[in-house]
């Protein structure tokens, strides 16, 4: 057994990328939501380097290079957000944190 | 000896990601991310991209992760309280998400029939000097740009959490 | 040989007792006023004298105004006879009327402001009289309509007077709405507005008929001149008019403004002369005038409405000369009746100042002996007026008389009755005011030398400026047709003004109790004529009300509230209404958010799917 079908590691990512979808659409606290978009880039990262073997270039390596660092700057701020929300409304449910409606 | 270490840490992959959506407290979300984290390193590995996936295990898992398990520690908000869902969510969730996949999936084989292999060692160009070096040759504006993004972020999340020092 | 300092000089005036005048003490503001007019008169002088004898027209080209691709109207003034003549009149009147208001004024409010006006005027009649082309001359135009504006609203504290200007004013626009159809059909015609090549492109048209383009031209100029120079239909406004202080009655009313109609008809007359429709036209309408005026002036009691009148009856027989082809008469007449009907205003201001304010001829009487400088000056007038023999009167008006007789007998003979007419109202209103016993209450005094003075220099000019042959003169541009009439007819007028004398005499001398029982027994034509054949109310009820009327209802309350404000503020409305339904998209829950950020992504992908991407 020497090698795998490249196909299955894009269907792999496509199936972390749906996760990440789901956990961001059906949960309710604040940090499992973002914990969900941390899963859906780790998804396209693996889709970058996957792509980056098949065209035998060094260049998906550098986005995925990129998408990391975007995504611990993403981090740090978003949970400065959120513990600013926790401070002010005592609650990390999304649903509470609605005094934008209408 | 490939398919048999991509099955697995594939598998492991999905089981982790399943958990994250599925658990309700937040820590045994983020435990499971960085199980995600860790069997993504290992098909990085197999991919050939070494730095990658170095970057991974220590900033991801390593940096980014523990910031979010020290974040949910300080709040210690508890488990998520669940709430009755929607009738939409509960009937056409699961299939619609079903749905995508297959759709998703159906893209990838019509975009590449004829897939290759991918044989671990048949890429050798994923090292840190040949990281390095177009990063730092062909990449080198974004990268001074995404270090201006790094301390903006910075700043900002000294400024967005500063109260709760004082 | 520069010709722009004529108009620059009252301007000049204007600019220095307009802007400084409220701080001048009123001796430097006389001297301005009446010194740019002196300077104004003696630059005229020196500069026909320089000039010769202007057989051709003097050009004096100063600035291209509008450039506009095929379009040019250049500023140029240019002197010829005719201009000369106007020239004479505007700057040596002009500057005796000056000299009396000097006097009149003295004892008014608004001192500065009054000379300031009067100035501006002189720079427009000027600038209308010097004009090359027809667009300058309609600045000159309504400038003058300015001007007339200003100076009869002058106590605008008084309701009638500001309603008096007002009236001046739109009567006159409705004119000029005219004139300027008649300057556009110009341009259509002859690609041009310069006098000189509009009318050496006219001479080579042909004669119309009946209708053409030149009639319509004619016919839109006259209407523009029925407003300016107060005929039939427009003539409403003059009476009125004698809100404003005497001296502008007499300058604008009597001696220039009026006559500026005239000056513009006798102007195109190369255009005129190839449209005898319109020629009829306007000599139907002068006649009209001159009569239906005269019939007013009878039985006024107001002694500046008697000469108001008087003014749009002779204004009638100017355009009846012009009409009949007498074009050098008219111009003749304008020139002798600024002389006798400037001084028969300055005399009744005298008379007026005499009395202390008080206007009506039913009050006066028996100030010969009082007043006997301006009754002496004011006879003179009157018998100018009356067109006895060697008077300036007569010498113009005959003129017109037997060249009415040449085109069409039946005008003499309403035009002889018309001066009949003239003599008699004229010299009962003098009769009344200075035979008989004094019927009023106050201490008539005379008035100074600087109002006597200007009045005595006219009273010489209306006896002896006819014998200054303007015809003649003016043979070369407009020619003078000899009418061969009969010594009768060349002699009814003096008879006729002799009786109108007369016929006055008996009336409101000898036995002054024929008026009223006249007028008792004539009761509802007296009353007829008194009221002015109720044409101020006629218009007011045909033509006033129903444009205010309109203009509220249907412009105000319909078009401007209804339809421009509903559609502006439905704008609005619609704004919010959209923004109402869009806002409930703000539903404050996170969760939604989200799910609209992947329907979103989906449907992009679908869409990059069908397109084609991805390749």
């Amino acid at each position: 057994m020497s090698g795998v079908p490249l196909n299955w590691y894009l269907i792999l990512s496509a199936i972390l990328f749906c996760l990440g979808i789901a956990g961001f659409l059906y949960r309710r606290n604040i940090i499992t939501i973002f914990m969900s978009i941390e899963l859906m880039l780790n998804g396209v990262n693996l889709s970058f380097v996957t792509f980056s073997y098949k065209f035998k270039q060094v260049d998906g390596h550098i986005f995925t290079f990129f998408v990391m660092v975007v995504a611990a700057a993403e981090a740090a701020v978003g949970l400065a957000i959120i513990l600013t929300v926790f401070k002010n409304r005592q609650t990390l449910q999304v649903d509470d944190i609605n005094s934008m409606k209408n | 000896m490939d398919a048999f270490l991509f099955l697995t840490f594939a598998a492991i992959a999905v089981v982790c990601g399943i958990n994250i959506i599925v658990q309700t407290h937040p820590i045994s979300s983020a435990l499971s991310l960085v199980g995600v984290m860790g069997a993504l390193a290992v098909l990085y590995l197999m991919l050939g991209a070494e730095f990658i996936a170095a970057a991974q295990m220590i900033v991801y898992a390593g940096a980014i992760m523990v910031l979010f398990v020290f974040v949910i520690m300080v709040l210690n908000a508890g488990g998520e309280r669940l709430t009755k869902r929607s009738a939409y969510v509960r009937i056409f969730g699961v299939p619609l998400m079903a749905m995508f996949l297959g759709l998703i999936a159906f893209v990838i084989q019509a975009a590449l029939p004829r897939g290759e292999m991918v044989t671990f060692g048949a890429f050798t160009r994923g090292g840190p000097a040949d990281v390095g070096r177009a990063l730092f040759t062909q990449y080198l504006l974004p990268f001074e740009v995404v270090s201006v993004l790094i301390l903006i972020a910075l700043i900002g999340a000294i400024v967005l959490a500063r109260k709760e020092i004082d | 040989m520069n010709l722009w300092p004529i108009p620059i000089f009252p301007l000049a005036g204007f600019l220095v007792n307009g802007l400084f005048g409220r701080r001048l003490p009123k001796a430097v503001i006389n001297t301005v006023a009446v010194g740019s007019v002196l300077l104004s008169f003696l630059w005229v002088v020196f500069a026909l004298r320089s000039l010769g004898g202007l057989e051709t027209a003097f050009t004096e080209h100063l600035f291209t105004w509008i450039q506009s691709g095929s379009l040019t109207v250049n500023v140029d003034f240019s002197v010829d006879r005719l201009t000369a003549v106007m020239l004479m009149i505007v700057t040596g009147v002009g500057l005796l009327i000056h000299i009396y208001a000097v006097g009149y004024m003295s004892h008014e409010g608004g001192y500065y402001r009054f000379f300031s006006y009067l100035n501006l005027f002189m720079f427009f009649m000027l600038v209308l009289v010097l004009a090359s082309n027809f667009v300058l001359l309609f600045v000159g135009w309504e400038g003058v309509g300015l001007c007339s504006y200003l100076l009869v609203g002058f106590y605008f504290t008084e309701q009638f007077a500001t309603n008096a200007g007002n009236k001046a004013f739109i009567v006159n626009r409705i004119g000029d709405f005219g004139f300027s159809l008649a300057i556009f059909l110009i341009w259509r015609q002859f690609h041009s507005f310069d006098f000189a090549q509009v009318f050496s492109a006219a001479k080579g048209l042909p004669v119309e008929t009946s209708s053409g383009i030149i009639t319509a031209i004619c016919l839109l100029l006259l209407v523009g001149a029925t407003g300016k120079s107060a005929q039939i239909p427009l003539y409403v406004w003059l009476p009125d008019a004698m809100a404003g202080p005497t001296p502008v009655s007499a300058l604008i009313h009597a001696a220039t403004m009026v006559t500026a109609g005239v000056y513009m008809t006798v102007r195109s007359a190369t255009l005129f002369l190839h449209a005898p429709v319109a020629m009829d036209v306007v000599a139907i309408i002068g006649l009209a005038t001159a009569f239906f005026a005269a019939s007013i002036g009878l039985v006024q009691n107001d002694i500046k409405k008697v000469f108001a009148y008087s003014t749009v009856s002779q204004l009638g027989y100017m355009f009846l000369g012009v009409g009949v082809g007498a074009f050098s008469a008219g111009i003749f007449h304008v020139m002798t009746h600024a002389f006798f009907k400037a001084l028969l205003f300055l005399g009744a201001g005298s008379v007026i100042h005499a009395l202390g304010g008080d206007q009506d001829l039913r009050n006066m009487g028996g100030l010969l002996k009082k007043i006997p400088i301006t009754a002496a000056t004011l006879f003179c007038a009157g018998v100018a007026i009356a067109g006895l023999p060697f008077t300036s009167g007569a010498a113009s008006k005959d003129l017109i008389l037997e060249a009415a007789y040449a085109h069409a007998p039946w005008m003499y003979w309403l035009g002889t009755i018309t001066a009949g007419m003239t003599a008699f109202y004229v010299f009962r209103a003098l009769f009344l005011c200075f035979l008989g016993d004094y019927r009023g209450h106050h201490h008539p005094h005379e008035s100074p030398a600087v109002m006597w003075a200007p009045l005595a220099v006219l009273a010489v000019l209306s006896l002896v400026g006819g014998f200054i042959n303007i015809p003649n003169w003016l043979e070369p541009m407009l020619p003078v047709h000899e009418a061969d009439v009969g010594s009768l007819i060349k002699l009814l007028p003096f008879a006729a003004g002799f009786l109108g004398i007369g016929l006055a005499y008996v009336f409101y001398v000898l036995s002054p109790s024929i008026p009223d029982k006249l007028a008792s027994s004539l009761g509802g034509l007296y009353r007829l004529v008194y009221n002015k054949y109720f044409v101020d109310e006629i218009y007011d009820a045909a033509v006033v009300k129903p444009v205010v009327q309109g203009s509220r209802t249907v412009l105000w309350k319909g078009v401007d509230a209804g339809l421009i404000d509903g559609s502006v503020n439905g704008v609005g409305a619609l704004a919010q209404g959209v923004g109402g339904i869009l806002r409930l998209l703000q539903s404050g829950s996170i969760r939604a958010y989200a799910a609209w950020v992947v329907f979103g992504s989906v449907i992009v992908l679908i869409a990059i799917g069908l397109v084609g991407g991805g390749r």
